[in-house]
């Protein structure tokens, strides 16, 4: 199976579902950890941070994933990445800590700070321009050495990696440019 | 002015709100219980619509020092309706600085033949809808979300599953429509053609679809998940019950999981009451609030 899994439990789970199937690839929802354990990859959608944390343990899918993360990589967006943090500064959501970099929630404020900006994306050698869609979106504000900066808005890293882990502040199934998917398509192997 | 980034950032919100519960709150205290709940959005409210039903007179926007106070204390989007047309209350609930604002039939409408020009606002709106026509006239209007609107404060689904069931099957007709019958059938709707277009390219609104008005048991939400809702509106459903803690992880839980019937089953235990509900047909007319909105 080279399914790639979209954790469902609340979120745009759909955008990035569309978004991989408008890459051929085979995606399934994940809301169990028996459907996580077929896939080959997972991405945590955004949504809120809150109610994901609290349904992924009530879904016992919390150790799960952080055991799946050894193995298979594992894209997390907006509130993905807040889950992903080591830590979310200020605030007391739970995070999995899988990748060295700290986070503010909503830090740019309420929806009506929310904003599309141009995004300088750096995957490889290759240098380009993204639509960066934030919408109440989380803030990096820390990263540990070891982890790789990808994406810059000014002088924000809003997207990075560290091994299995790749994280972006903004909402890439929101645009039509598959390039960031792409990029997680590869990181997986399919 | 419409304005597609403007959209883009409205309908987004909406689709990070998918697959969850958004809870009326009337108090911090109750916010904070929706959020450990589960909740995924708030709606700030002086009075939940079971108590506006009962006590009458006109319902008008929340106190500010409400909805401030709901947003003090928790980090999830905080919703808060205005009235029908009200365009000065949707500027008063922009610059507190809530996150969704509902155009709500819950309370008294200010305006009887114009709803509020949506576009013209950077928060986003949710406005209800009790068939296709209705559904795609606030989307013209620049509504980000649509909720079919149901029979609020009734704990009764009747109305709910009615006016899902309604725009639904009127969606599943269009997308089998001949392009030529399109400007006909939006004359019909009362609705522009682009839009219905739009519905026949999708099969779907072309903005998230949630439900409200009535939803009360966990069995409730599955069942409007399963008829195409996107996500649940529960109201009086929850704090009017005698266990509502309890009963706000049930409905998150049946929401999330709205096929898996084991886990609603067990979600459904021992819940205590329910609210009580209302039959539709001991409302009178003039006091039901879906009918509200043009």
């Amino acid at each position: 199976m080279t399914q790639i899994g979209i954790l469902a439990l609340q979120g745009d789970f759909e955008k990035h579902s569309q978004m991989m199937a408008l890459l051929g690839h085979q995606t399934l929802l994940v809301r169990t950890k028996e459907q996580l354990h077929s896939c080959v990859g997972l991405i945590i959608p955004g949504g809120e941070s809150t109610t994901l944390t609290k349904l992924m343990k009530k879904h016992d899918l919390w150790n799960p994933v952080r055991q799946f993360s050894m193995k298979k990589p594992i894209f997390g967006t907006c509130a993905g990445l807040i889950v992903l943090a080591k830590k979310a500064v200020g605030n007391n959501v739970e995070t999995l800590g899988l990748i060295d970099i700290q986070v503010i929630r909503n830090a740019y404020g309420r929806q009506v700070d929310s904003f599309i900006d141009t995004v300088t994306l750096k995957l490889g050698r290759d240098e380009s321009t993204f639509e960066g869609v934030f919408i109440r979106a989380p803030k990096i504000v820390s990263l540990g050495s070891d982890v790789v900066p990808l994406a810059w808005h000014g002088d924000d890293v809003v997207m990075a990696e560290k091994g299995n882990i790749l994280v972006a502040a903004f909402h890439p199934e929101l645009t039509s440019d598959t390039k960031v998917h792409e990029y997680f398509a590869k990181k997986i192997h399919v | 002015m419409k304005d597609a980034k403007d959209m883009k950032l409205k309908i987004g919100l909406a689709e990070m709100l998918k697959g969850g519960v958004i809870m009326d709150v009337t108090t911090p205290d109750q916010a904070k219980i929706a959020e450990d709940a589960g909740a995924v959005a708030v709606m700030a409210l002086e009075r939940i619509p079971a108590d506006i039903r009962a006590q009458g007179g006109v319902a008008r926007m929340s106190d500010p020092t409400v909805i401030q106070a709901i947003q003090k204390v928790v980090s999830i989007p905080v919703m808060a309706k205005c009235r029908i047309g009200h365009f000065a209350e949707a500027q008063v609930l922009q610059a507190l600085g809530v996150d969704f604002i509902d155009e709500s039939e819950v309370l008294t409408p200010a305006d009887e033949t114009y709803h509020v020009n949506k576009w013209e606002f950077k928060v986003p709106f949710v406005c209800g809808c009790r068939d296709l026509g209705e559904a795609l006239r606030r989307i013209a209007e620049g509504a980000a979300m649509i909720r079919t609107k149901g029979e609020a404060g009734s704990g009764n689904i009747v109305e709910a599953v009615r006016h899902m069931r309604t725009v639904q099957s009127h969606i599943k007709k269009i997308t089998i429509l001949g392009d030529e019958e399109l400007v006909n059938e939006a004359k019909k709707l009362g609705a522009p053609v682009e839009l219905v277009r739009e519905v026949k390219k999708l099969g779907k609104l072309p903005v998230p679809n949630f439900s409200a008005g009535g939803i009360a048991t966990p069995a409730d939400a599955s069942l409007m998940m399963q008829l195409g809702a996107e996500t649940v509106f529960v109201g009086s459903g929850i704090f009017k019950s005698s266990d509502p803690e309890k009963r706000a992880k049930a409905i998150v839980s049946a929401t999330t999981n709205f096929l898996d019937f084991d886990l609603i089953a067990k979600a459904s235990e021992g819940l205590g009451d329910a609210m009580p509900g209302l039959d539709i047909a001991e409302i009178p007319e003039e006091q039901r609030m879906a009918t509200r909105g043009w």
